[in-house]
C-alpha cells in the first residue's frame, strides 16, 4: 500500500469503495494506477531534465553553449522538442529482425528501470512501498535490464548489436558482484535491508564517513552498471557504432535513452540513500535534500563521462575482478568484524 | 555428435569458415574510419584475426586530371589531396615544379612557407589528436583541439581567403603577401596556444585510462615499418629517426633548430607521443621564423605560361603525415606528361594488416586512429 504523506486519504478512499460494496481490488487497482502514472511522469521529467542538463554540462566543459534556442531561456525545451521529434519518426523494424523480441526489448529495459523506483525513499513517508528487503529488490530489478539489452542485441540480427549485447552481459555479470558486496557493508551497519531503515540509521552520521571504500566501489560499479563512460563499452560509439541499440530508431530508441537516464537516477538515488544520509539535512525540506544530493552525484557521473576515455573490454574485467571485488570483500570483512566487536 | 556440432560442421564444409569466427565490415559507413574506408575484419569473439583494408571509394583520377592541366592549374587540385594539410600539398607540388624549372624563390616567401607549413602541421596534428580522442571515447579533447584549430584556420583565412582549400602557394613563391599585422596575430595565437598544450595533456597523456588503452597495442616493428615504406610519425614511432626536414632539407629548414621526436617500441602510444611532441617542435619553428622573417617580395618573377624543360623530377617534403612526394615527367609542353603523387597515408595504411591481428576490436579503432589517414589522399 502506498505510504504517500496523506496516508489517511488513501484509507478514506478505500473505505469509500467499501461503503459502496465494490470489491477491494478495484480501489487498490485505481491507487496503483495513479502511483504508477506519477512515477512514469516523474521519470520522464527527470530523464528529460537530465538529458538537457547533460548537454549543458558537456557543452560548458567543452567551451560551447549547448542548446540555446528552443523554448527561450537556455534552450530549456530542447528535450521536449527532441521527444516530440522522436515520437513522430517512422517506426523502423529491420526485415530480418526477430519482431516480437525486437518490440519487447525496450519495454523490458524500461520496465526494469521503472520498477526500481518503488523503494526509493524521497522523504519520510514519500515512498511507494517500504519493502523490508528494499536493497535486495533494487539489486534484483536492476540486473533485469541486462535481459532487455541482450534481447535487443540478439533480435536486431546485426553483428555490431550482437557484440554490444555480449559485452553488456559480460559487464553486468562482472559488476553486479562488487556492487552487491559493497552495499552489504552499510546494510550490516543499519541492520536492515529496508531503505527507510537505512536512512533512519544515518541520523547522526552518514555512512559515507564509516564506509568510504564501499562508497567508492559502489559508485564505480554504478557507473559501469548504467553503461556510461568510462565503462560504456556495450555501446561504444567509435567501436560498435551504437552497440545493442544500433538498429533502433524513433520512439523505441527514445525509450532506451529514457531508461538509461532513469537508471542513472536510480543508482544515484540508492547511493544517496545508503551512503549520503538520504533525505536528511538541515533547513530545507527532506525531498529537496534528497534531490540535491542525488543530482550532485549525477553531476559527478556526467563530469566523469566528459573527462575520461573509454576503458577496453579486458581492462574492464580486470578492474571488476582484480580491484573492485577484493576491495569490496575487504571492506565487508572489516565492517563485519567491527560490527561484531561493538555489538 | 550433437546436432549443433553437426550443423557447425556442415557450415564449415559449405563456406570453409567455422562459426566461431565472423567477418565484420567496419565501414565504409562507420563512425571511426575517418572517411570512406572499409576494413574487413575477421573476429574471433572480440579478437581481430585478420584485417583487409579496402580503399578506393574516393578515387577521382587526381593524377590523370593533372596530365590535362597546365602546371599552374594543378595547384587547386592538390588542395583536395590531404584536405587537413592543404598548404603542405601546395608546397610539395610547387617545390617539385620549382626544382624542375630551376626557379629560385624569394627569401620572404621561403620564411612564410615554413611559417605557414608549421602552422598547418599544428592544425593537422590537432585534428588528429582530437579525432584520436574521439576514437578512445574522449569527446572533450576533440572539442578543445578544434577550438585551437579554428584559430589556425582563421589565420589562414586572413592570408588566403579560404578556410580549408587554400591554393595559396604558387610556383615561384606565394600568391599574396600576408596582410598587415598578421605576424602579430600569429604571435598572439602562440601565446594563447602554448598554455593549452598542458591542458590537452591533462585529458590525454597524464590520464591513466588513456595510457593503459594505447600502450603496448598495435606494435609495428622497425623492420616492418621500413619494409612497408612507412614514413612520418608512423615510422618515427617505431624508433627510426627519419624526418625529411632534417634528412633531406627542403626550403630553408636547415636554418631552424628543432628536434625529431622518436618512439621506442612502435606501439600506438609511441605514435601518439611523437605527434604530440611534434606540436611542441612546430611551435618552436614558428617562433624562430617569426623572429627572422625578412621584408621583400613573395613571388619570383615567373612567366605567365610556364613550360618545363624535358626531364623528370621526384621531389618530397615532410607533410604532417609523412613523406609527400610529387613525381613529374615533363615533355617540354605546358602540361606535365605524367604526374604522380606519393601519398604517405596510402603507404602507411598498407601496414595496417601487420599491426592489427591479435588485438581487440577496441584496439583496432585506436590503431587505425594512430595511423592518421586522410582518405582523400589515400584514394586520390
Amino acid at each position: 500500500m502506498p505510504h504517500i504523506q496523506s496516508g489517511d486519504l488513501v484509507a478514506r478512499f478505500y473505505a469509500l469503495f467499501e461503503g459502496w460494496g465494490i470489491p477491494w481490488i478495484v480501489p487498490r487497482l485505481i491507487v496503483m494506477l495513479v502511483v504508477v502514472s506519477i512515477i512514469i511522469l516523474f521519470i520522464s521529467v527527470v530523464a528529460m531534465f537530465l538529458i538537457w542538463w547533460e548537454r549543458k554540462i558537456s557543452a560548458h566543459i567543452q567551451a560551447r553553449f549547448g542548446p540555446m534556442r528552443v523554448g527561450g531561456w537556455h534552450g530549456w525545451a530542447q528535450s521536449i522538442a527532441d521527444g516530440v521529434k522522436l515520437l513522430l519518426k517512422e517506426d523502423i523494424i529491420p526485415t530480418r529482425a526477430d519482431r516480437p523480441v525486437f518490440i519487447l526489448a525496450p519495454m523490458v529495459v524500461f520496465a526494469a528501470a521503472l520498477a526500481a523506483y518503488v523503494v526509493i525513499p524521497f522523504g519520510p513517508g514519500l515512498i511507494v512501498e517500504d519493502l523490508n528487503i528494499g536493497i535486495l529488490y533494487v539489486i534484483a530489478i536492476s540486473s533485469l535490464a541486462v535481459v532487455g539489452i541482450i534481447m535487443a542485441g540478439w533480435s536486431s540480427n546485426n553483428k555490431y548489436a550482437a557484440l554490444g549485447a555480449l559485452r553488456s552481459a559480460a559487464q553486468a555479470v562482472s559488476y553486479e558482484v562488487p556492487l552487491v558486496i559493497s552495499l552489504i557493508g552499510p546494510v550490516l551497519l543499519a541492520g536492515s535491508l529496508s531503505t527507510t531503515k537505512i536512512v533512519e540509521a544515518q541520523r547522526y552520521l552518514w555512512f559515507i564517513v564509516l564506509q568510504p571504500l564501499a562508497f567508492l566501489t559502489y559508485f564505480t560499479c554504478a557507473v559501469a552498471e548504467t553503461n556510461r563512460l568510462p565503462f560504456d563499452i556495450p555501446e561504444a560509439e567509435s567501436e560498435l557504432v551504437a552497440g545493442f541499440h544500433v538498429e533502433y530508431s524513433g520512439m523505441r530508441f527514445a525509450i532506451f535513452f529514457l531508461a538509461e537516464y532513469a537508471n542513472m537516477f536510480t543508482v544515484c538515488a540508492i547511493a544517496t540513500t545508503v551512503f549520503l544520509g538520504g533525505w536528511r539535512g538541515p533547513l530545507l525540506p527532506p525531498w529537496l535534500w534528497f534531490l540535491l544530493k542525488t543530482f550532485f552525484l549525477l553531476f559527478v557521473m556526467m563530469w566523469l563521462r566528459w573527462t575520461l576515455a573509454r576503458v577496453r573490454v579486458d581492462q574492464l574485467m580486470d578492474v571488476a575482478w582484480k580491484v573492485l571485488l577484493p576491495l569490496a570483500f575487504a571492506n565487508l570483512g572489516i565492517t563485519g568484524l567491527l560490527v561484531w566487536a561493538f555489538s | 555428435m550433437t546436432t549443433v556440432n553437426l550443423h557447425l560442421q556442415q557450415v564449415k564444409e559449405q563456406t570453409g569458415e567455422s562459426m566461431e569466427e565472423m567477418w565484420v565490415n567496419m565501414g565504409p559507413q562507420h563512425p571511426s574510419t575517418h572517411g570512406v574506408l572499409r576494413l574487413l575484419i575477421k573476429l574471433d569473439g572480440e579478437v581481430v584475426r585478420e584485417c583487409i583494408p579496402y580503399m578506393g571509394y574516393m578515387h577521382r583520377c587526381h593524377e590523370k586530371i593533372g596530365e590535362n592541366r597546365a602546371y599552374v592549374q594543378i595547384i587547386p587540385y592538390t588542395d583536395r589531396l590531404d584536405y587537413l594539410a592543404s598548404m603542405y600539398n601546395n608546397w610539395a607540388y610547387c617545390l617539385a615544379c620549382e626544382r624542375l624549372m630551376g626557379i629560385q624563390i624569394p627569401e620572404r616567401a621561403e620564411y612564410l612557407r615554413v611559417l605557414i607549413g608549421e602552422l598547418q602541421r599544428i592544425a593537422s596534428h590537432l585534428i588528429w589528436l582530437g579525432t584520436f580522442g574521439l576514437d578512445l571515447g574522449n569527446f572533450t579533447l576533440f572539442m578543445w583541439c578544434f577550438r585551437e584549430r579554428e584559430m589556425v584556420l582563421d589565420l589562414f583565412e586572413a592570408v588566403s581567403g579560404q578556410r580549408l582549400n587554400y591554393s595559396f602557394m604558387r610556383i615561384g613563391g606565394l600568391a599574396l603577401d600576408v596582410p598587415e599585422g598578421w605576424l602579430g596575430d600569429v604571435k598572439a595565437f602562440l601565446q594563447w596556444f602554448k598554455p593549452r598544450l598542458p591542458e590537452y595533456d591533462r585529458l590525454s597523456t597524464d590520464n591513466i585510462i588513456w595510457q593503459k588503452r594505447i600502450q603496448g597495442v598495435g606494435i609495428l616493428k622497425p623492420e616492418d615499418a621500413v619494409s612497408y615504406a612507412c614514413s612520418g610519425p608512423v615510422l618515427r614511432g617505431s624508433g627510426i629517426r627519419w624526418d625529411l626536414r632534417k634528412n633531406d632539407p627542403y626550403g630553408i629548414y636547415d636554418r631552424f633548430e628543432f628536434d625529431i621526436p622518436v618512439g621506442t617500441s612502435g606501439d600506438v602510444w609511441d605514435r601518439f607521443w611523437v605527434r604530440r611532441q611534434e606540436i611542441d617542435q612546430s611551435v618552436r619553428i614558428v617562433e624562430q621564423a617569426l623572429k627572422d622573417i625578412p621584408p621583400g617580395p613573395v613571388l619570383a618573377p615567373v612567366a605567365k605560361k610556364l613550360r618545363a624543360p624535358v626531364g623528370d623530377i621526384y621531389s618530397r617534403v615532410e607533410s604532417p603525415r609523412g613523406e609527400l612526394g610529387d613525381y613529374i615527367i615533363a615533355d617540354g609542353s605546358e602540361k606535365p606528361y605524367r604526374y604522380k603523387v606519393r601519398a604517405p597515408t596510402f603507404v602507411n595504411l598498407s601496414a595496417l594488416p601487420v599491426m592489427l591481428p591479435g588485438y581487440l576490436v577496441a584496439d583496432a579503432v585506436a590503431v587505425l586512429g594512430s595511423v592518421d589517414i586522410v582518405l582523400c589522399e589515400v584514394d586520390r
